[in-house]
């Protein structure tokens, strides 16, 4: 049922049946490496193209999902996927094979919690016994895409994040597990104006201060009601605006705050600046590092926000500001 | 001698375009542009030959000196033709470095594979 | 305007917020790296005068040279490392913008040979051959008016 502005409360929540990781060479060198259900060497994966590697990374983290629950996919009702590319191609060509009714989606890097909270909707509501979630994002698509074909010679600045190579799959069902999605709150779009397309922790940590109190408020809770909140990549930039922001609106979140973007690598021993970023990186650390946690009962209450920045190089050429938007969802051991 | 000029001020102008990487928001797109249309403007001045002629490659290698010899080139396609050397003269004396660019990053093309970036 | 003064604020204090780079530092290594490119283009234009090379034709082959260096440095993805390092000092020679050709070159190959490297080649490069005889047009077309109104000889 809804709660507050923003939220809802599952009566009957969903199950968080089975997950998978898929990541590149780096991330798997990386402090999550050993984590991870499937680490591919060579980031093309097989393919011809960064962008269909991207591809292959969500139809295994699918399979490997779906293979972990001993689930087929004609058994999943419907799939809610997307990526950072245009029109979604990624996603598109990736799970086609699957076969299973799927949305495409578009939350930049907050698509991993905008996947999740449609899937554990649709389930609650009783449309299916099993939905899947899943994103992705790949470094050398992106950065063509976004940036810069992969052999220019630029210097990137310390407030830059390195897009992660890797996707990230969620059954979510009526089959009991050890976690629960209890509830979720779908952000707003908040925009403080920021042009800068190299510092995207700080577009997007106004978003996931409005998320986080929204979240707080709807569901009556204080920020020590939950064991962890999880960033998706605000990256350390981020996270230091974040923490100033919620101060300044009466928080404190700095205990028990974490962020995706500042686990998934070591941040000097491979020189990613501000952090990770992207779909992928949010997904995978849930999946691989996140709900482990959540399993054993080490953590007994998570709120993961992934964050995304919603700007095209069209919207940013033309002098548009990067807006950002997080959503939240609760994640419960039982 | 001539090896001292160029690396300290070919040196220099790279420190000093430095300066607008890290402390401004330009990308190096603009910055590329910047340096070639002030190459030409210094060269319309009659700054950047007297400079070239000591420096050596110190200056002309950087893509100011790329300025510099385009416009060299419409200045004398002017001297030479009129009114219409203001359009031949660009592009002729900047076709060694436009053609060599295109014709090997073609090349290139042929033989290399995208890779990413560690 | 409230509005305005807000983002105003919030851009002020993220840029204080923002880490950046030692300039000093990166300074100090754009010079090298830069000088050192151009130490080695002063090499070849020696060279090339002792051949018996008229100016021009010396400066022809020390960007021809250069460039092709560049282009297989990023071909072998080394360019890029280099630049990491040297930042300007890479970007401000004739190999920047020949590594700014090379990389769309070799990345957009699989996009086709016309709409892929076709299109894209200049996709960054572009600017400075636009702006470049754009800026040299607009010098040439003043000094022909100074000629002809007879300021200039």
């Amino acid at each position: 049922m809804t709660k507050g502005l923003q939220s809802i409360g599952f009566e009957k929540s969903p199950y968080l049946v089975s997950s998978a990781s898929v990541a590149g060479k780096k991330e798997g060198e990386g402090p999550l490496g050993k984590m991870f259900d499937m680490v591919e060497e060579e980031d093309l994966f097989g393919e011809n193209t960064w962008e269909e590697a991207e591809s292959t990374m969500q139809k295994e983290a699918c399979l490997l999902a779906m293979g972990k629950a001993h689930v087929q996919a004609g058994d999943v009702r419907y799939l809610f996927g997307g990526d950072l590319l245009r029109q979604g191609v990624a996603t598109s060509m990736g799970v086609e094979e699957l076969g299973i009714p799927m949305f495409g989606l578009f939350g930049a890097c907050s698509t991993s919690g905008e996947a999740l909270a449609l899937a554990s909707m649709s389930v609650a509501a009783g449309y299916g016994e099993y939905m899947l979630a899943v994103t992705s994002s790949h470094f050398g698509s992106a950065e063509k895409e976004f940036r810069f074909p992969l052999g220019y010679a630029n210097q990137r600045p310390l407030s830059a994040q390195w897009t992660v190579t890797g996707s990230g799959a969620f059954l979510v069902g009526t089959r009991r597990s050890h976690v629960r999605i209890t509830g979720v709150t779908i952000g707003k779009i908040v925009d403080y104006g920021l042009k800068d397309s190299q510092n995207m922790g700080a577009c997007m940590a106004p978003a996931a201060c409005d998320t986080i109190i929204r979240n707080l408020n709807d569901f009556e809770r204080t920020a020590d009601d939950y064991d962890r909140i999880v960033t998706g990549d605000l990256g350390y930039v981020g996270q230091s605006i974040l923490f100033d922001l919620m101060r300044g609106k009466g928080y404190d979140i700095k205990k028990n705050h974490m962020d995706c973007g500042m686990t998934i690598f070591d941040q000097r021993l491979q020189d990613t600046h501000a952090g990770g970023s992207g779909c992928g990186c949010a997904a995978t650390t849930l999946s691989a590092y996140i709900l482990p946690k959540l399993i054993r009962g080490e953590w007994m209450r998570v709120l993961f926000v992934p964050t995304g920045a919603l700007m095209s190089t069209v919207s940013y050429n033309e002098g548009s500001s990067v807006p950002g938007i997080a959503h939240g969802i609760v994640l419960e051991h039982c | 001698m001539d090896y001292i000029n160029a690396f300290w001020i070919g040196g220099l102008i790279c420190a000093l375009v430095q300066i607008l990487l890290d402390r401004t928001k330009l990308m190096p797109g603009r910055v590329m542009v910047l340096l070639v249309c002030s190459g030409a403007v210094l060269g319309a001045l009659h700054i950047y030959q007297p400079f070239q002629d000591f420096a050596g490659a110190g200056a002309s290698v950087p893509l100011t000196g790329f300025g510099n010899l385009l416009w060299k080139g419409v200045k004398e396609a002017v001297d030479k033709e009129g009114f219409i050397g203001i359009f031949m003269g660009g592009f002729k004396a900047s076709a060694v470095g436009i053609s060599a660019a295109l014709i090997f990053s073609y090349l290139a093309s042929l033989v290399f594979e995208p890779k990413m970036k560690r | 305007m409230d509005k305005q003064k807000q983002q105003q604020a919030y851009e002020n204090y993220v840029k204080k917020k923002t880490p950046v780079h030692n300039l000093p530092v990166n300074m100090a290594k754009a010079f090298v790296a830069g000088g050192i490119i151009c130490t080695v283009g002063q090499f070849i234009l020696n060279c090339c005068e002792k051949l018996g090379f008229d100016k021009d034709i010396s400066g022809g082959w020390t960007s021809m040279l250069l460039i092709v260096c560049s282009v297989l440095l990023t071909g072998f993805n080394i360019y890029p490392r280099i630049a990491k390092w040297g930042g300007a000092g890479t970007l401000v020679p004739i190999t920047g913008f020949a590594n700014s050709v090379a990389a769309p070159a070799i990345e957009y190959k699989k996009e086709g040979q016309v709409m892929g490297i076709g299109c894209k080649i200049f996709t960054i490069a572009g600017p400075v051959i636009l702006y470049g005889i754009f800026t040299s047009w607009v010098l040439g077309f003043g000094y022909w008016v100074l000629k002809i109104s007879g300021i200039m000889a």
